[in-house]
């Protein structure tokens, strides 16, 4: 039992982080039909602008010019990053997908793949291939809990997305923009006519998308404190698979199927030996996605409408 | 007839005038490094290059590599591997077929030597790889050769070590099922261990792949599996997050490593969470004495931190291969002799004295040297612990 729940709590912490990352493709793609392959790469520049802020704020309060708590910083830091990260999320969107809105999916798609490679590369040129480590803003502390071991982070890490993916769903629910957002995925070619502004809304959907993930690259540098690079490959990919299954531009079936997933995961190798979790996890969302090929929260007909 | 006059004027001027470039100058040394200046260990591509840079400044000091009397120049063809198997194939191929070099060092690590191996060997170019502990790197291969022990011999001594210092029967195993290196020593690690304890002795025996950063559900099933002891056998980027998380779940036992934690950057990622932990290696920096403390203090007067042992391991190498060009007699200029004649002559190197210890070669061409257990003090130092010989 006490083993069972330690591998929930594992989950929700790596499911989390999938989830934060879904919401991005999801709501991309709900927009603008087309998937932004450079958003796990977005996810490790947020991680990596995490670092550079978080890094500044505690050699700044070191000097005693401004001394800062542990989690002053931390939320400097988640603030300051999406900030920053959105605008990358917004230069993407300009550079690489806005030329691109007519052309041929493949080459939007194929664009994301280049964009991500340049965010990689880039990223080498200017930091080197040098691991950093992500400075532990606040201390770790180990509640043991009848066997069951919680350290403060992994509350923090779920408590935090959860509220993210809350306050995005309000935002898509209950504002003009969050309407707009959803007239326009809807049906992206007779909305605009009706005076939606089209560019302004794809350069929100990229700087919130982006901000998300700048939030989940904070707190992924915070639960595993080394960055590379290319940390946002494979977790892109698997990200991606959860916005699918999630169904199109379904912020609840995004964050469902990015908790789905990092529970799957974790449970097949609880019960499986490790090395083929991931053979067996994926095997059984293919299973899913052919009985449901729409995903959890996918609307059959739009996807007819426009592919 | 005049014409034939003007020929044999011609081409005696040529001669006389290419005669002394060819008479004065001897032949260029090309020395290839594969290391993995990018990717997932790139400290340890540091490591390499700054061994080699400073090995090339002793030989400009001395005026060239001396061969049969003559000084030759030497130049270093350092390639990155980027950390992957395929690209150090392509950087192996690429050196001996484009640049030409006479003899290789590197690649470090067994994923990228064991594929890169193979392409010298057909090639029938001298390799030898410093850090690479993997027995397939050599196997069944004349023109391939290492600097370090084996993980038939580091395996047992890491078994034997846990056994004797904490009389432990139950150990874990948590290893990268797609890198050549953790899985074929923690193959013997468990083959060891068993031996010694019974059957069934290794609780525990969690794997993942290259790139994965939660061991979550992993590490609770070793917590799970009563498992006394953990080993480990990974690189420096994740030995980090293996044990940060699992303390962070409840882990209180020892973590033993390998070599690969020998790096410099282990301790700036891991921070305190790894003093106290123990693992074999090819030396220690801490307490070291004579050479070795020679080439210590002379990169970390250089470079500003202490080297680690690929860094020790490559500096060996390249001894070796500076011996074997050395006792070969001539080098000719047609590189495929020249490998040849370096190659017949590292394999007859019975012993060498390196900064890592006394070593001697086996047919394989496989180094009988001692392992060292360092501790990592409480000051994240390499500190000497003891030496398991073989």
């Amino acid at each position: 039992m006490v083993f069972f729940l330690q591998n929930i709590i594992n989950a929700l912490q790596w499911g989390s982080f999938y989830a934060m990352i879904a919401l991005g493709y999801s709501m991309v793609y709900s927009i603008l039909m087309l998937f932004n392959f450079a958003h796990g790469d977005i996810f490790m520049v947020g991680a990596y602008i995490g670092f550079g802020v978080a890094t500044g704020l505690v050699t700044l309060s070191a000097t005693g010019f401004i001394a800062l708590p542990g989690w002053v910083i931390l939320v400097l830091t988640i603030l300051l990053s999406m900030f920053l990260t959105s605008f990358v999320g917004m230069i993407v969107e300009r550079v690489g997908y806005r030329p691109l809105r007519d052309a041929p999916r493949a080459s939007a798609a194929i664009t994301g793949l280049m964009i991500g490679i340049i965010l990689e590369t880039g990223n080498l040129a200017l930091m080197g291939a040098r691991r950093v480590s992500f400075p532990p803003l606040i201390e770790s502390v180990t509640y043991n809990i009848g066997g069951v071991f919680v350290t403060n982070k992994k509350i923090l890490i779920v408590v935090v997305s959860l509220a993210f993916m809350l306050a995005l769903h309000l935002f898509v629910q209950r504002t003009r923009y969050g309407m707009a957002m959803r007239a326009m995925a809807f049906d992206f070619v007779v909305v605009p006519l009706m005076g939606v502004p089209v560019n302004t809304i794809a350069r929100l959907t990229f700087a919130i998308g982006s901000a998300l993930a700048a939030v989940a690259g904070i707190l992924f540098g915070l639960a595993y404190p080394v960055l590379d690079p290319y940390m946002g490959i494979v977790f892109g990919w698997k990200a991606f698979v959860a916005a699918i299954l999630g169904g199109r531009g379904s912020i609840m079936g995004a964050t469902l199927a990015g908790f789905l997933l990092g529970f799957i995961e974790i449970f097949v190798a609880m019960i499986f030996p490790s090395t083929l979790r991931d053979l067996i996890a994926y095997s059984i969302i293919l299973l899913i996605l052919v009985f449901r090929p729409h995903g959890f929260f996918g609307e059959p007909y739009s996807a007819r409408l426009r592919l | 007839m005049r014409k034939g006059l003007k020929w044999i004027a011609a081409v005696s001027v040529i001669t006389l005038l290419l005669a002394p470039v060819a008479w004065g100058k001897a032949e260029l040394i090309k020395v290839g490094i594969n290391a993995p200046m990018t990717g997932d260990i790139p400290k340890v591509g540091e490591g390499s290059k700054f061994a080699a840079q400073m090995w090339l400044e002793d030989i400009k000091a001395a005026g060239g590599l001396d061969v049969g009397g003559v000084k030759h120049p030497v130049e270093l063809v350092i390639e990155d591997n980027e950390s992957k198997a395929e690209s150090a194939v392509k950087t192996n191929t690429k050196m001996i077929t484009e640049d030409e070099v006479l003899v290789i060092v590197g690649p470090q690590s067994s994923k990228q030597a064991v594929p890169a191996g193979d392409v010298a060997n057909n090639y029938k170019t001298p390799m030898i790889s410093p850090w690479s502990t993997n027995p397939d790197t050599t196997k069944d291969r004349p023109y391939v050769f290492r600097g370090c022990f084996l993980d038939p011999f580091q395996g047992p001594v890491v078994a034997n070590f846990i056994t004797n210092e904490f009389g432990f029967t139950k150990a874990a195993v948590l290893y990268d099922v797609a890198s050549d290196y953790p899985k074929g020593l923690a193959e013997f690690f468990k083959k060891a261990w068993e031996e010694l304890h019974g059957p069934g002795s290794v609780v525990a025996y969690e794997s993942f792949t290259t790139k994965d950063a939660d061991f979550s559900s992993q590490l609770t099933n070793i917590i799970n599996s009563g498992a006394e002891v953990l080993f480990t056998p990974q690189y420096y980027n994740e030995v980090a997050l293996i044990v940060q998380q699992a303390h962070e779940l409840g882990w209180k036992k020892p973590i033993v490593g390998s070599d690969s934690w020998g790096s410099a950057e282990t301790i700036e990622l891991c921070g305190a969470a790894c003093h106290g932990l123990f693992f074999s290696t090819h030396y220690a920096a801490a307490g070291a004495t004579g050479k070795t403390k020679e080439f210590i203090d002379r990169y970390q007067a250089k470079h500003g931190y202490i080297p680690d042992d690929v860094a020790a391991l490559t500096w060996d190498a390249l001894g070796i291969v500076g011996q074997a060009i050395s006792t070969c007699g001539k080098i000719t200029g047609d590189v495929e002799d020249d490998r040849q004649c370096v190659r017949d002559a590292m394999a007859k190197i019975k012993e060498y004295d390196g900064i890592t210890g006394k070593m001697t070669f086996t047919e394989e061409g496989d180094p009988i040297k001692c392992a060292v257990i360092v501790k990592i003090s409480d000051k994240g130092e390499y500190e000497f612990y003891k030496s398991v010989c073989p």
